[in-house]
């Protein structure tokens, strides 16, 4: 199996505020993440709010830069030098499938737009076979290609997006809660087309989402982040069956689940998210945790073991 | 709704192309201020005007009868119908005189508001993409040129330039640029924040074709709003500067101008100021009108359902 | 008795394209104590019709019913200031987006008891004692601080809580809430449907959900509505709903979560939500069901008996088959 993606202790910091005489907060938006993607391969990343996923998104498709740790695409050590020839290794879908395409583009420029930046030997008319030779890959008709993208559905327009990551045949598609803005009967179309299509291009996915039930569905391993660290990583098996990081176990007994009242005792987290500007000392999860001891608010657990957590005093 | 026929036999996915034009719906939501729809017909009728202004026109603007002195218009007692709008104090007709002025009154307009709009737009799309450094200086600079009476500072500068129309043009295009580098600035900040932005940026577009080609589309609907606007205010301060003595110099039939040379005459013969006053007025309160309706069909957030 | 009678309830927008009907002879009926859950996806008309009922809606709607009343008063002939005591004292609404919901000028203890000034008669030590309450039930620690705070300093799911404690804060006997959780992070969101509940036991009030998430209708609800582009497709409780659909439609989207999927491919509805230009003859979900012929293609279909799910349907998916 070959390796598409490989990150090492990746962290990204920003400094916030910070007028004249106030010095500059910074927020540890991502600390301490280390992966790797096979091709082929589903690696989903799951969280709430706040816990770093979207940096880590933008980490990985090369709009900022790391400021601690080291990414490698495709074998190869990425820096700010060489993006440019790795863009065409990494492409993103967003959530937002209205946010995320261009309202002022036709369909067909959409698609063309990354080979006319990084193709451009490539004749108007190879572009032109290349975008519908994609589009019917992606199942968009061909009379598709001179409309604008107002005139589409949610799940069309999510199809368009797909489409233009594809566009440079990349290895690495980072899906940023891909169906997450959909109605849940297209929610199912579009995650069939991901499928489908990681099946047949050999795609290495890095699927960031919320949705339990999605994640179960559609991945390998799973990595669960909380304030901007992962807390517990492992096979999907593992992870759903056996959580061992206490909040892992209480993002699964959270989840809703379709089973009509099956009188659960559900897990209660107490408190909200602490200020990523003032992350607590120890365990960032002790404040919330219902088995935190002294140790817990001291001492910041790290990843250990065969199917890590960050625990000290992990489950199962 | 040119694409109706093309959805009968088609299935559901398709028939999203049966909706209006996006014409046609900007045209609905405009129609239905109806000060804009007048203001609109207004401006029309004000364009044919300057358009054809030989061909309408009596009588050479700058052509002197002498004989015909400050002849009052039609409706009054000594009026003439060879001159339906009276004569100036040099014999030349009002109404010819008023007609070759709205041909003036255009080209004000048109070059003042795309001086103005180049300069503003490509200077508001570097401020918004600009680090924060650069950014503050212009916008500082900006701030400067605001604060200062926008007559004053178009008087300053045709006094260093000299009084002629061109000068006066660029001295107002110059006075009006803050408005659009404002305008750009903010469209361009918000439209950054955008997916389609980072996912342009992710296909490895460079600096350039970001801001020219992905986010300017995006940003024009206000810019057009305050073009219309500024086309008024280009107007009216070529008038004011006419009336100084700083802008277009006699003979020429320019409104504001022609205020100027007929100040003395006010009293004993109320039209000579009284037309071009009036021309003023309503090409300006139409061309206002009709920025309003652009804003209510241009502007989403005002858009309802 | 029946709190809140809702029969035969349209309501038509006048767009750029002619009339769009986006709620199409929706009934509801909602008893005191009851959990009713409206589900529908995005166009199903499931927040219009509760909007068009609080006279929310701007004035390019047009809304018609046979009836629509309210603890036996009559809601269409209210004018707008009688309809004003009724809601937001024993009818009151939270929505999806609490952040926006709150007005960030204000302080939150200042919009709870402008609520209270309005509506209850009440001095002002009375109000400050019963906003606290208020704050302590909804379950936020600190109350009398919290009370100072503006909007902006908390967050999505203490505003949340906020606006649940704003829509109690007169005691209303119904309570709609529109995608009250869609907003939140699931952790959160177990709080705040915790919440809901325990408030509704407590309180007695009755409670309509509207939401496109089957998990928080099977953790939540007693009775389901399903509606489907503007109309109401099937109504059971929410244990037979999912254990027997009767409407293609809800059968279809049960088998299309991906928690029931038994292989990798999940079973999916074609094609999209017939939109304003693309409203089929006979039954609205044809195009997209495959148990449909040409009958159900242009006869509308007859609303089914209760014991069939009150289902929309011309061949309702018979109680035999399991949609497991």
């Amino acid at each position: 199996m070959n390796t598409v993606v490989t990150a090492d202790h990746l962290a990204r910091h920003y400094e916030v505020g910070g007028g004249l005489f106030s010095k500059p907060g910074v927020v540890k938006a991502l600390s301490e993440a280390s992966f790797s993607v096979e091709a082929g391969k589903t690696l989903a990343v799951v969280g709430e709010s706040g816990c770093g996923k979207s940096t880590l998104a933008r980490l990985v498709t090369l709009i900022e830069e790391p400021t601690a740790g080291t990414l490698k695409i495709d074998g190869v050590e990425a820096t700010p030098d060489n993006w440019d020839k790795l863009r065409d290794t990494v492409q993103i879908v967003f959530q937002d499938p209205y946010g995320s395409l261009n309202l002022r583009h036709r369909v067909g420029a959409i698609l063309e737009e990354p080979l006319k930046i990084n193709r451009p030997q490539m004749s108007a008319k190879e572009r032109q076979e290349k975008a519908r030779e994609m589009m019917a890959l992606v199942g968009l008709r061909s009379e598709h290609y001179d409309r604008f993208p107002h005139m589409f559905s949610g799940g069309q327009r999510q199809r368009i997006a797909i489409a233009r990551a594809l566009m440079l045949e990349p290895k690495l598609l980072v899906l940023d809660e891909p169906v997450s803005a959909l109605d849940l009967s297209i929610q199912s179309q579009v995650l069939n087309l991901l499928l489908d299509l990681q099946e047949r291009l050999d795609l290495a996915y890095l699927f960031i989402s919320h949705d339990l039930s999605v994640v179960r569905h559609v991945a390998d391993d799973v990595v669960v982040m909380y304030l901007g660290r992962p807390v517990e990583f492992g096979s999907k098996e593992e992870v759903f069956a056996n959580p061992r990081h206490p909040y892992t176990k209480a993002l699964l007994s959270a989840t809703p689940s379709t089973e009509p009242h099956p009188d659960k005792a559900r897990i209660k987290l107490e408190g909200e998210l602490p200020s990523p500007l003032a992350i607590p000392d120890g365990c960032p999860f002790a404040p919330r945790c219902w088995k935190a001891q002294d140790k817990c608010r001291a001492e910041r657990p790290e990843l250990m073991g065969d199917h890590p957590a960050a625990c000290w005093f992990p489950e199962g | 709704m040119a694409d109706v026929s093309s959805s009968t036999n088609t299935t559901p996915t398709d028939a999203a192309m049966a909706r209006p034009g996006r014409f046609k719906e900007f045209w609905r939501y405009f129609r239905e201020n109806r000060g804009a729809v007048i203001g609109f017909y207004v401006f029309i009728f004000f364009l044919l005007v300057a358009i054809f202004a030989p061909i309408l026109a009596p009588f050479e603007p700058s052509t002197q009868n002498r004989d015909f002195t400050l002849i009052p218009p039609v409706w009054q007692d000594g009026g003439d119908w060879t001159f339906p709008l009276g004569t100036d104090p040099l014999g030349r007709d009002m109404l010819s005189r008023l007609i070759h002025g709205a041909r003036y009154s255009f080209l004000v307009g048109t070059v003042v508001v795309i001086l103005a709009a180049t300069g503003g737009i490509l200077t508001g799309l570097i401020a918004g993409f600009a680090p924060k450094w650069l950014d503050t200086i212009i916008m500082r600079i900006m701030d400067i040129i605001l604060s200062i009476p926008s007559l004053l500072l178009a008087l300053v500068l045709v006094a260093i330039l000299g009084p002629s129309l061109l000068n006066a043009m660029i001295a107002i295009a110059i006075v009006l640029q803050p408005h659009y580098v404002r305008l750009t600035r903010a469209a361009v900040m918000t439209e950054l924040t955008k997916d389609y932005v980072v996912s342009a940026r992710v296909a490895g577009a460079k600096l350039p074709r970001l801001m020219f080609v992905t986010v300017l589309p995006n940003c024009l609907a206000p810019i057009i709003v305050q073009a219309a606007l500024s086309f008024s205010n280009a107007i009216l301060d070529v008038a004011a500067l006419g009336f100084l003595g700083m802008g277009a110099q006699p003979p020429t039939p320019e409104w504001g101008t022609m205020l100027a040379e007929a100040r003395e005459f006010i009293l004993r013969a109320w039209w000579v100021v009284t037309f071009p006053g009036l021309a003023i007025l309503m090409t300006v309160l139409a061309i206002n009108l009709m920025g309003d309706g652009l804003r209510d069909a241009l502007d989403p957030k005002l858009k309802r359902s | 008795m029946t709190l809140l009678n809702i029969k035969n309830l349209s309501v038509e927008f006048e767009t750029a394209g002619g009339a769009f009907r986006a709620v199409d002879g929706v009934d509801i009926a909602v008893d005191e104590n009851d959990i009713l859950a409206i589900v529908g996806e995005s166009g199903s008309g499931k927040s219009v019709s509760m909007l068009a009922m609080m006279g929310l809606l701007p004035w390019t709607a047009t809304i018609t019913a046979d009836e629509m009343s309210f603890d036996g008063i009559d809601l269409r002939d209210l004018s707008a200031k009688q309809r004003r005591k009724v809601i937001g004292r024993d009818m009151s609404m939270i929505f999806q987006e609490p952040m926006s919901s709150l007005n960030p000028c204000f302080t939150v203890g200042f919009q709870i008891k402008e609520t209270l000034r309005i509506h209850m008669d009440m001095d002002r030590a009375q109000r400050q004692k019963r906003a606290v309450e208020l704050l302590e039930l909804v379950g936020i620690p600190d109350p009398e601080r919290r009370l100072k705070a503006f909007p902006h300093q908390m967050s999505g799911g203490m505003s949340q809580r906020v606006m649940i404690a704003m829509a109690l804060a007169c005691k209303p006997r119904l309570l709609i809430a529109d995608e009250p959780t869609t907003a939140l992070d699931v952790t959160i969101q177990a709080q705040i449907l915790d919440l809901l509940t325990d408030l509704q036991k407590e309180t007695g009030m009755a409670l309509i959900l509207i939401t496109h998430d089957m998990g928080v209708v099977a953790e939540t609800a007693q009775r389901v509505q399903v509606q489907y582009a503007g109309q109401k497709v099937e109504e059971q409780p929410v244990r037979d709903l999912f254990a027997h659909p009767h409407h293609p439609y809800t059968a279809a989207l049960l088998d299309a979560l991906p928690e029931r999927a038994t292989e990798r491919h999940l079973p999916t509805i074609p094609g999209v939500v017939p939109g304003q230009y693309d409203r089929p003859q006979g039954c609205l979900f044809s195009p997209r069901c495959k148990f449909a012929d040409d009958k159900c293609r242009a006869v509308s279909p007859p609303v089914q008996p209760r014991d069939l799910g009150l289902a929309r349907c011309h061949y309702p998916v018979n109680a035999k088959e399991d949609a497991v």
